[in-house]
């Protein structure tokens, strides 16, 4: 099948609204007749089942949680952008646009991104009439922060719980809906397969997570909203039960997956402190704002404080490297994500690192505790304000900032982060790769949509912090449902889909037999075990830095951890009951294939971009000299994996990115 | 960095399913680390469970890192355990030491019934907002502008307290009453400080509380546990608050 | 509003109610009793007039008895309530990690009380309802005299220490039951943020002093008659 984006002619600036005004209308007596599936219930499949349910649709939404509400969107701390320019900073649509674009070193599709940042400045007035109570300042109007590889304040939060915030006001629109009944919910379900009919996506096979029983749901759509992959790496900040099986399945029913390789390694999270290590818990990125992040300059003291002889604020501020500060001084501490991460692992790789395994940097809130002491002091008017002052006001002020990421700290690492600099070290974050979806969000699949993190859409090679928050909001309010009426404007005469087909009965049997197998293997290994060992050769060869020979072995590796855990897993308790072990057999058994395809993504990707580095590709002098060096003229493109059966027999469908409103350059936040 | 090693003994409560009985059954670990989280301690007994031969213990999780209200033991007759301003998943062993007994059971209350072992249903919860824990606006991207009504800091900052309620039933575990005021209090609270929540503020709490009695909730004794264990710190104010929202609503 | 008082919420709002009478109530019952230290005339025309007013008698003593009924039975219908609604019980709960005696015993500290008030009430009430409207004495007199009766018969009653002893607990116990009911009953009716300190300061006061005043009533006639 051609890759056919589907992005509409004309002017970026007019082709969303010239869309719109030509798109296939279902008008509200026909939406009565249609039925669409959501699974997952995240910023995207939450906003999406919502808006879906008020146009008149009869929505059924999925979720493996106990409740909509828990969805890992919930985790996301720092804020949304939107183009509001409240700050009367130059930011505008075309701004946003342009920074998330260039953020996304040049690997993202201009059309859908414009979409983005023209919608991002509904969302924001959308949440507010919900009752998201954003921060606002003395004057009762909304305030904004700065977030990493912009120059604008554009950042709306809510303290450090944005993310919770916003999917409580997505979740409070789902509970309108489900009291009017035109949303179904179905909690602790967990979809296991889409069911096609006719070659068009008309429904899913559920477990139901409490009683074990298989369960058949038909659709005239199917919408996957079921989050990114990124615990393939097994230790990430995703939530533990964060998993790609809605989507892989997908995948091998038809819907190609594009760039599985671009993965953002976030900087900023709280190192690891033993093998038991189930997950890597966030600090937000705001903290950039006001942390310095350094390692010490000499060996010396690395050493002096790895074991326990100095502390870190025994050392003046030139026996510190602030090394950010000192290789990127336009931007500093707030270079990207990705900018940030390779710098730390570079610090670390060197031997520089700062705790017991040397893989930690500081994060250091001491000047940014001064700065505000000494203005708080101004403005209550002390003069000569003593040392001791200056810091209990700045403390105050960076607590009422950042209080709640502190104690969040403290309670994890044991250490007060208000005296004694914070640990960090990069972590698997959040993945831009996903499934391909056309500029209506449709995959390869006719009916079958994927939004959110679960789709490769909008970042390119590298997400600008801010902005999934606004990706999964914009997808479900303000794009899917209208373009998803485009495509079932062709259904409203085609009556409810029944469930007793023989492409349902296959459907079920295919998930039936999958859960027997596991049920009667008898291995000896649990999930877990294979789940580490798969996520350990992603770490290390599949990580921040990338090679040919690594990559090679990493697929030749999870192949072997593949085969041996379909061998050798034991799934301990029944099927017809609730089984933790079960469902996470599930999962891993496709993180197991996605893996290999990831690492085939990226050995096929020879060239650095954004989250994804290739130690081949990097610029070999002049003043980038070391940064990594993307190659337009050859990768200039989107990758879209079909599938085949084995993950290394996937084959590559290109989809060529033309930029006609922005130029390429070398991204230098020098 | 390996921790000093704690030997434990656990009481756990293991129940087979919503029908089964249930009952108390101990366990040893051995060689737990400090620096482990109180879940990856239950990771360490699963693991072994499972090498064993024997079911793993049941509980509920999912971000770990305090947010998604998933998790919820009650822990040495604490929700959440012994620490302040956390989850479960947030408590570290460092909290114990070497040799201790640690009693780990579901949240109790009729309204949460347990599903298996330490997982508890905790949809009561789901159709007490169902029943009007929203603003009826519809997604249209034609609302007013976000800065379109100006909102007091005091006023967002105090709905913000209110909406970090995560949802996770500590407050109806820890209640000697298994009372669920402070959640639905917050809830109440949140669009009751808003201007944008004024319009149906009246209808919202006489419905929500209706609700909340409907699904068997105890009443509010003002013994103040909820707000000791609530993770969020969410404050008895929101009770009261809501107290008098809903007899404000009545006097209509 | 006939709807609200079905509600949970509506219930705490009506303990509370009930609790600011009879809070009142014990004020006014100090007030009384506490003339007894000092003035034995004062106490019998101040107790005189409590006891033959008709206002007083037909009016507000029907009320009290009502609200002291409706408190009780209102307490132990949430509390069976209560009790249902926690389903299976814990087999280890740490109440006291979170919270005071005081707020998780006050069925305990209401049924001493109450169990205090049917002694309270043969003690003292019922033998004047006998002498004023069954044997239609109104005079107040001991019988052949010129002289009150009420002061004497105060005095009575505290000669057995072991009736001093009861009262003395049971004022312990109201101290108790006040020491949380008191804010608890604020809390009910809505009362937050600024107000609060200024309530709890007041309400430990409240509920320390009334107490102890009946307490040195009944020890000082016990030691001074």
């Amino acid at each position: 099948m051609a890759l056919d984006s589907r992005v509409p002619k004309g002017p970026i600036k007019d082709k969303w609204t010239t869309y719109k005004d030509k798109i296939d209308l279902v008008n509200p007596a026909n939406k009565r007749l249609i039925d669409v599936i959501v699974v997952g219930t995240g910023l995207a499949g939450g906003s999406a089942a919502a808006t879906l349910a008020e146009l008149g649709y009869n929505v059924k939404a999925f979720c493996y949680q106990d409740s909509p509400r828990r969805a890992h969107s919930i985790a996301a701390q720092g804020g949304i952008n939107a183009a509001k320019n409240y700050q009367g900073d130059g930011d505008s649509t075309y701004r946003l646009f342009y920074d998330t674009v260039k953020g996304g070193d040049y690997r993202s599709r201009e059309a859908n991104v414009y979409r983005l940042a023209e919608v991002s400045a509904n969302i924001i007035d959308q949440c507010v009439a919900q009752g998201v109570p954003f921060a606002r300042d003395y004057g009762g109007l909304l305030d904004n922060r700065s977030f990493g590889g912009v120059l604008v304040s554009r950042t709306f939060y809510a303290k450090g719980q944005t993310g919770q915030q916003l999917l409580l006001g997505a979740y409070s629109a789902m509970n309108r809906q489900i009291a009017r009944g035109k949303i179904q919910m179905y909690n602790r379900h967990e979809m296991l397969d889409v069911v096609k009919v006719g070659g068009k996506a008309r429904g899913i096979i559920t477990r139901n997570l409490i009683t074990g029983d298989i369960e058949r749901h038909s659709a005239h759509a199917v919408v996957i909203a079921s989050g990114g992959y990124g615990n393939v790496y097994f230790l990430s900040t995703n939530a533990m039960g964060s998993n790609a099986t809605a989507a892989w399945k997908i995948h091998k029913k038809g819907a190609y997956f594009a760039n599985p390789c671009y993965t953002q390694i976030h900087p900023t999270c709280i190192p690891r402190s033993g093998d038991y290590q189930s997950k890597l818990t966030l600090m937000s990125e705001s903290l950039r704002n006001d942390g310095r992040i350094w390692v010490p300059k000499n060996m010396d003291d690395v050493m002096a404080i790895r074991e326990g002889r100095k502390k870190p604020t025994d050392l003046s501020e030139d026996e510190r490297d602030y090394y950010l500060e000192r290789r990127y001084p336009a931007f500093g501490n707030l270079v990207p994500r990705d900018v940030a991460s390779r710098a730390a692992k570079e610090r670390c790789d060197a031997g520089y690192g700062v705790n017991a395994t040397g893989e930690a940097v500081y994060l250091d809130f001491a000047s940014a505790i001064e700065r505000y002491g000494k203005e708080q002091a101004k403005i209550n008017g002390i003069d000569n304000p003593s040392a001791a002052k200056i810091t209990e006001l700045g403390e105050a002020i960076v607590e009422a900032k950042y209080g709640n990421l502190f104690q969040m700290y403290e309670k994890i690492v044991d250490e007060n982060p208000y005296k004694t600099p914070m640990m960090i070290y990069p972590a698997t974050h959040y993945t831009m790769g996903g499934v391909w979806v056309d500029y209506n969000l449709m995959t390869t699949v006719p009916g079958l949509y994927c939004i959110g993190e679960a789709n490769f859409s909008d970042h390119g090679a590298n997400r600008l912090g801010a902005s999934a928050l606004m990706q999964g909001l914009a997808d479900g309010y303000f794009v899917l449902p209208y373009t998803i009426g485009d495509y079932l404007a062709d259904d409203i005469r085609t009556g409810a889909i029944p469930t007793d087909t023989p492409e349902f009965e296959e459907a079920e049997k295919e998930v039936r037999d999958r859960i027997d197998f596991f049920m009667n293997n008898n291995g000896t290994k649990s999930v877990d075990h294979f789940h580490k060992r798969l996520g350990k050769v992603m770490w290390d060869k599949v990580g921040m830095a990338r090679n040919e020979k690594g990559l090679k072995e990493a697929m030749a590796e999870i192949k072997q951890i593949r085969e041996e855990f379909w061998k050798d897993v034991k799934v301990p308790g029944d099927a017809n009951e609730m089984n933790p072990e079960l469902e996470k057999a599930g999962r891993v058994a496709d993180f197991l294939e996605l893996g290999e395809l990831f690492a085939k993504d990226a050995l096929m990707r020879e060239e650095s971009c954004g989250g994804h580095f290739r130690e081949e590709s990097v610029e070999l002098d002049g003043e980038q000299k070391g940064e990594a060096k993307r190659k337009d003229d050859e990768f200039a493109f989107v990758a879209a994996w079909e599938y085949k059966g084995e993950p290394a027999d996937a084959v590559m469908h290109k989809e060529e990115l033309e930029f006609n409103d922005i130029e390429l350059k070398q991204r230098s936040y020098k | 960095m390996s921790g000093k090693g704690m030997n434990l003994t656990l009481k756990i409560w293991r129940q087979k399913g919503a029908n089964d009985k249930g009952r108390m059954v101990d366990y040893k670990v051995n060689d737990i680390s400090e620096h482990m989280s109180f879940l990856e301690m239950m990771d360490v007994l699963n693991e072994q469970l499972i090498a064993e031969g024997e079911e793993p213990v049941a509980f509920d999780h999912d971000c770990r890192e305090g947010i998604c209200g998933m998790c919820s033991l009650y822990i040495n007759g604490e929700a959440h355990g012994p620490d302040r301003g956390i989850t479960t998943c947030q408590l570290h062993m460092r909290m114990f030491n070497d040799g201790d007994t640690i009693t780990i059971e579901p949240w109790r209350a009729a309204a949460f019934p347990v599903i298996k072992d330490l997982v508890v249903d905790r949809t009561a919860f789901e159709r007490i907002q169902q029943a009007g824990g929203f603003i009826s606006v519809n997604t249209s991207g034609n609302t007013q502008d976000a800065n379109a009504i100006p909102i007091s800091k005091h006023d967002a900052d105090e709905a913000m307290d209110a909406a970090t309620c995560i949802g996770c039933g500590a407050c109806v575990a820890t209640c000697k009453n298994s009372s669920a005021m402070l959640f639905v209090g917050a809830k109440v609270s949140q669009y009751a400080l808003l201007p944008q929540g004024q319009v149906e503020a009246a209808d919202r709490v006489r419905n929500m509380v209706a609700q909340m009695d409907l699904e068997g909730f105890g009443n509010c004794t003002n013994t103040g546990a909820c707000e000791v264990e609530c993770p969020k710190g969410i404050s008895l104010d929101n009770i009261a608050r809501m107290n008098r929202e809903l007899l404000k609503a009545s006097l209509k | 509003m006939g709807g609200f008082f079905k509600s949970s919420i509506g219930r705490k709002v009506a303990m509370a109610l009930s609790a600011f009478f009879l809070m009142f109530f014990l004020i006014i019952h100090l007030a009384v009793n506490i003339t007894s230290l000092f003035s034995v005339e004062l106490f019998n025309q101040l107790s005189h007039f409590m006891g033959t007013n008709p206002l007083v008698q037909l009016a507000l003593q029907p009320v009290l008895i009502i609200g002291v009924v409706f408190h009780f039975v209102m307490g132990f219908v949430l509390e069976l309530k209560n009790r249902k609604a926690i389903g299976v019980k814990y087999a280890k709960n740490n109440g006291a990690a979170n919270s005071t005696w005081m707020s998780r015993n006050m069925i305990y500290s209401g049924l001493a009380i109450l169990a205090f008030l049917v002694l309270h009430f043969i003690d003292f009430w019922i033998p004047e309802m006998a002498v004023k409207y069954i044997e239609g004495d109104m005079t107040g007199m001991i019988a052949g005299t010129q002289e009150f009766r009420y002061f004497e018969e105060l005095q009575h009653k505290f000669v057995s220490p072991i009736r001093v002893g009861a009262y003395v607990i049971a004022f312990v116990l109201l101290a108790l039951h006040l020491l949380h009911g008191f804010t608890s009953a604020f809390q009910s009716m809505g009362v937050t943020a600024g107000r609060k300190k200024f309530l709890q300061a007041f309400g430990k006061v409240y509920s320390y002093l009334i107490p102890l005043g009946f307490i040195i009533i009944a020890i000082y006639h016990h030691f001074n008659h």
